[in-house]
Order: structure tokens, then sequence, then C-alpha cells
């Protein structure tokens, strides 16, 4: 199948089309945060500003749009630019993880044997701690911050795209171009990267697709648990942490503080759909078996 | 299959060998002093201590694999130090909150793998009809679902609004009841333990407290076990003894539950294994959310106040479940499907 192709059946599937339209939302928002929320202080934009000094969260007005929430951060300003954070976040990890996956996996069916082995043993290691458990110790011994949060989820998440891109080589490393390749004199490294990688970087990729959207959730998620965006930066899982202590409400009125987690609740659930709707939409083009 | 297990049961040390030294490797980024709380095994030792010669004493400037050596003789003996956070050595916090958890895990998998591999036969079965979207746009949303989010709702709405299933692991005077002496704790499981006793007040309260925490645990692991069953299901469906069996005049509903299903759920089987060990990292956020006290709430809770003896002592006691549970499983796989065995 033709990159033009596959394009074209992409945009004809209605769901992930909506994924597409979704993702442009969010692109937009994330590159016009300066105009639909102007910092106050325009060296540090991801500080979120506090309407106020209450500890209460207070319900949308004309002052903040979504209200504000515990300690009076602007939950429309912190969304705004939480979605940059998120971008970042995903894009980053999810990149470097696939890079770092992408090579190990290649090198270990590539060369097999004893190197296969060894770097797959390593594999098994980073895999045999729960990966929001490894990513939280990491942090936690990193300190607070985003950047630290990326450096523990590419650390422990590059594992299933180098098993993924390892099965995938063994399949297509023994085929007869790679063969004819070997024959005319290529070096290894031009047969890896034109010719077996080229060939089996399909799953790789909707693999990647569908990780940053869970790489932005686990980021919110220790965020949420307090290890990861330091306090007030513009960070949608911190935002919804922030919503934690008062999600039962008053006695008379349980749902007084439904803007403090729906707002940015359905801001992390359509980042992480978008991207699972696209990949999945790959997924049944690339998979003739699921039609 | 002997070769199959000898190997697996030679690569074993190596693994939690790797491991060891992966979470030792962590360790190491901290400074000496803040190292000093993992080989402390009691407060009372370090009171009034000048800190520079206990750092001395323990040898914390000393080369890596001199430590390392010190650091594993202890963990073999089960001493991962002492928790800030629990007031009590981190073997003993873990242990103390293992049941609990261990509660819910067993009780999530009976949703997740059950109503997943239904929902995936069903939607397979209707493929490409109106069903079949359905369940698999519910499939997405639920997979794209954060934990927290998700349990966040769950709490708003069946304790805030309805006040049906409050957090916590049991109310107190249920609490009462479980620790008199009349309640005898043969499981350390709440609603086992209940049931032996035949006490039916803690029963019921303790059902009340696990049902948000496992719908929670269940519902993005449900999702992708729809997605395995489907596919799965859909290529089985295809195959040529099916079209036999259909022209042989088979009913429709033997041919998808006798000769479809079974065959379709081996590779349902092969992640079912590995998911179900995914889930003890969810039960970190789940335990916090609904405050249950857990081996998840304990490691959230040593994060946030930077308690490193207990954070490093939970990540090694999960890997070591890990990988334990990982060798049975495969093991296991190796009796049921004879095709693993030749690899």
């Amino acid at each position: 199948m033709t990159w033009k192709e596959l394009i074209k059946r992409l945009f004809t599937n209605k769901l992930s089309v909506f994924g597409f339209i979704i993702i442009l939302i969010f692109a937009i928002v994330a590159i016009a945060a300066p105009w639909i929320a102007p910092p106050a202080d325009p060296d540090d934009p991801y500080l979120i500003p506090r309407r106020g000094w209450s500890t209460r969260p207070s319900p949308p007005s004309d002052q903040a749009l979504f209200g504000t929430t515990e300690g009076s951060y602007d939950i429309f300003y912190g969304m705004i630019w939480g979605t940059r954070t998120a971008f970042r976040i995903g894009l980053t990890v999810v990149f470097f993880g696939s890079l770092i996956g992408v090579s190990i996996g290649t090198i270990a069916a590539f060369y097999g044997g004893k190197v296969d082995e060894f770097l797959m043993r390593i594999t098994d290691v980073f895999m045999s701690i729960p990966f929001l458990v490894a990513a939280m110790v990491l942090t936690t011994i990193l300190g607070r911050g985003l950047d630290n949060v990326m450096l523990a989820l590419i650390t422990f998440g590059w594992m299933g795209t180098a098993r993924l891109t390892r099965s995938q080589v063994l399949e297509i490393k023994n085929e007869e171009f790679v063969q004819a390749a070997e024959a005319l004199g290529a070096n290894d490294f031009r047969i890896i990267l034109r010719h077996v990688l080229i060939n089996s970087i399909y799953p790789v990729l909707i693999q990647a697709c569908m990780r940053i959207g869970s790489m932005v959730i686990t980021a919110s998620a220790l965020s949420f648990l307090g290890v990861g965006a330091p306090e007030g930066y513009a960070d949608w899982g911190q935002m919804i942490s922030f919503a934690r202590n008062w999600i039962v409400g008053t006695s008379g009125n349980p749902l007084e503080f439904w803007y403090t987690i729906i707002f940015p609740g359905t801001a992390i659930l359509f980042f992480s759909l978008s991207w699972n709707l696209i990949g999945d939409a790959f997924r049944d083009i690339l998979d003739p078996k699921l039609q | 299959m002997i070769n199959y297990i000898t190997r697996r049961l030679i690569i074993l040390p190596f693994i939690v060998f790797g491991v060891t030294i992966l979470v030792f490797g962590m360790l190491m980024m901290l400074s000496p002093y803040q190292r000093l709380s993992t080989y402390v095994s009691d407060p009372k030792q370090v009171k009034g201590q000048n800190m520079d010669a206990m750092v001395e004493k323990h040898g914390l400037n000393d080369p890596f694999y001199q430590q390392y050596g010190r650091w594993i003789k202890g963990i073999m003996k089960g001493d991962f130090g002492w928790s800030e956070s629990a007031g009590q050595p981190v073997t003993q916090a873990i242990m103390s909150r293992f049941p609990a958890t261990l509660e819910l895990v067993l009780f999530a998998v009976v949703p997740v793998v059950l109503g997943g591999i239904w929902l995936g036969v069903f939607s397979a079965v209707k493929h490409n009809k109106a069903w079949d979207h359905i369940i698999r746009v519910l499939a997405t949303v639920g997979w794209s679902f954060p934990t927290f989010v998700f349990a966040l709702l769950m709490l708003m709405i069946f304790y805030g609004v309805l006040g049906w299933l409050p957090p916590g692991r049991l109310t107190q005077e249920a609490a009462g009841i479980v620790r008199s002496a009349e309640f005898v704790r043969y499981t350390g499981l709440n609603v086992i333990d209940s049931l032996l006793n035949g006490n039916f007040f803690v029963l019921w309260d303790s059902i009340r407290h696990v049902i948000a925490p496992i719908i929670t645990l269940s519902v993005v692991r449900w999702a992708y076990i729809l997605r395995i069953t489907r596919s799965s299901m859909l290529e089985t469906l295809r195959k040529d003894y099916i079209r036999t069996a259909r022209s042989k005049g088979v009913e429709e509903d033997v041919v998808i539950n006798k000769h479809a299903r079974r065959n379709a759920l081996i590779p349902v089987v092969t992640v079912a294994g590995p998911m179900i060990l995914a889930m003890l990292g969810g039960v970190v956020i789940t335990e916090t959310i609904f405050n249950y006290r857990g081996i998840g709430q304990f490691a959230a809770q040593a994060a946030q106040q930077l308690d490193y003896a207990a954070i490093l002592g939970v990540a090694m006691y999960f890997s070591f479940l890990l990988i334990l549970t990982n060798l049975i499983v495969d093991v296991s796989y190796a009796v049921i499907d004879p095709r693993i065995r030749l690899e």
C-alpha cells in the first residue's frame, strides 16, 4: 500500500477523521495559546494565574471562564496552556522512546544470537517493574518537574516498541530482497535503514500513535499523585489533582464543584481518544484480517 | 516442554539480578544522606547521632559494587529499611497492606476477563452491524479514559450524589468487628473472611467498599481484552472448519460457542496474564483515590513524602511478584498450548 492510498483511506474512515479533527483543534489551541489566554508574565507563561486568595474553588464567571480550582487557579488558563504541555510530553516521550525501542529491536533481530539474547533480557528487566510504579520511583528520585517526568517515561517506555520492532524485523530479514541487497554488497547500516526498517515500520507507527495518548495520561497521573509537574504549572493532571479534595461537593449540593473535574477531565479524555482513534483506523486499514 | 521450562528457569536469576541492579542504580542517584534511610531499620538508631559518622559507618561513600553487596544482603534477609511515612519497617508495612491489594486485583480479574471475552465474541458475531460499532466505540473510549478521572467521577456520582459506594476499606463499625477477638482473620481478605465467619454485616460492608475500585481497575483493561477477543474471533470465524461445521447443519450457537470461541481464546489467554500484572501498577491510583489502604496507596503516599526506602521497597516487591507470576503463567501456557513449547 502506498502512502497516498493509506492517507486516502484514513480520511474516508469516519472515526479517524473525527480523531484528526480533535487533534487539529488541540493543535490550534496549543499554537494560539498566547492569544486565547494571554499570560500575565510572558517569561513564565506556564504558571497558572490565581484569581484570588481563597482555597475554595469558585464557579465559572466573567473573570475565570471555566471557574477556578483549589487555590484559585484559573481552570481555563490552565487548560489552554496545558494543551502545550500535553503535546510536548506526548511527542517528546514517544519520539525518544520509539527511537530507543526501534534501535534496540532492530539490532537484536538483525544480528541475532548473543546480541539478541543480551538485549532482550535487558528489555525483560525493564519490563519487570510495573510501568507506573517504575516511572513514579524514578521521578521521585530525580525530583519534581516536567523534564524529569519525561525522562522517567522514556526510560521505562521503550520496551514495547523494542519487542514489536524485533518481531517485525525477524519476519522481514530473511526476505529475498534483503538477501539481494546483501549480495550486492550493501553495508549493514544501509540494509537496515533502506530495506528492513522501511518495510517493518507501519505497526511501530500505529503503536507510537496510540502511545502518545497513554503517555500523556501517565504523565498526568504522576502529576496527579503529586510527583510530576511543580505546583501551579499548567498541566491537566495537576488540575485534576486540585479537584480531588472537592469531588464530593458539599452536603446539600454534591455536584457543587463539577467544573473542577469536568473541564480538565474532558481535555485529557479527548486528547488520548483522538490519538487512539487514528491508531485504530490505521490498524484496521493495514490489517486486512479485521475488515 | 522440559527444555522450555529449563530455559525459563536458567534465565530467571539473571532477570532478578538485573532488576536489583536497576533498582539499586536508581537508589544510587540519591545523595548518601538521603540513602541513609534505606539502611536504618529503626529511628532510634539515628537519634542524636552524627550524620557524617552514620554515612561513614554504613559505607555510603564506598564504591558501587561494595555498597550493592551490602544492600543485596539486607534485601535477601527481607530488610528493606525503615519507612518514614508508615512509621514501621518497609517489609512490615507492605505485608500488612498486601491482602487489601490482593483482594482488589483478584476480584477485578473476573469482570475484566469474563466481560471482555463475552463482549468481544458478541462484537465479532455482530461484525459491522450497529452493535459492533457501538461496542467498538465504547471500547476505544474506555481505553482512552484516564483512570484517575474515571475514579473521581465514580466517587462523585456513587458516593457524593447517591451515597452508595463509600471510599475506604470498611466503615468504622465494621472495622471494629473485624478487629475484635471473635472475628478470625483467615486470609486477610475482608470479603472471604466475613463469609467464613458468617458475618453478613461485614460482608455487605466490604463488598460496598470494593465495587467502585474494582470497576475503575476493570474499565481500561476490559477494553483491551475485548479488542483482542474480537479480532481473534473474527479471524477464527473465517476458518474452513467453521464453514464445514455450518454447512453440515450445526446450529449457529454451537458453532460460535463450541467450535469458534474455544480456539479464538488462545491469544486472549496469552495477553490475559501480563494484563493482570499491569493491574499492579493501576492499583496505585485507584487505591489513592478511593482511600483504600493497600500497597498502591502506600506507594503513592511514600512518593509524595519522599520516603525513598518505602518506594524502592514497593518497586522491588512488585517486580518480584511480577517475575514470579510471569514464570507461572509462561509455564502453564507451555502446558496448555503445544505450539509454544517448540519455540
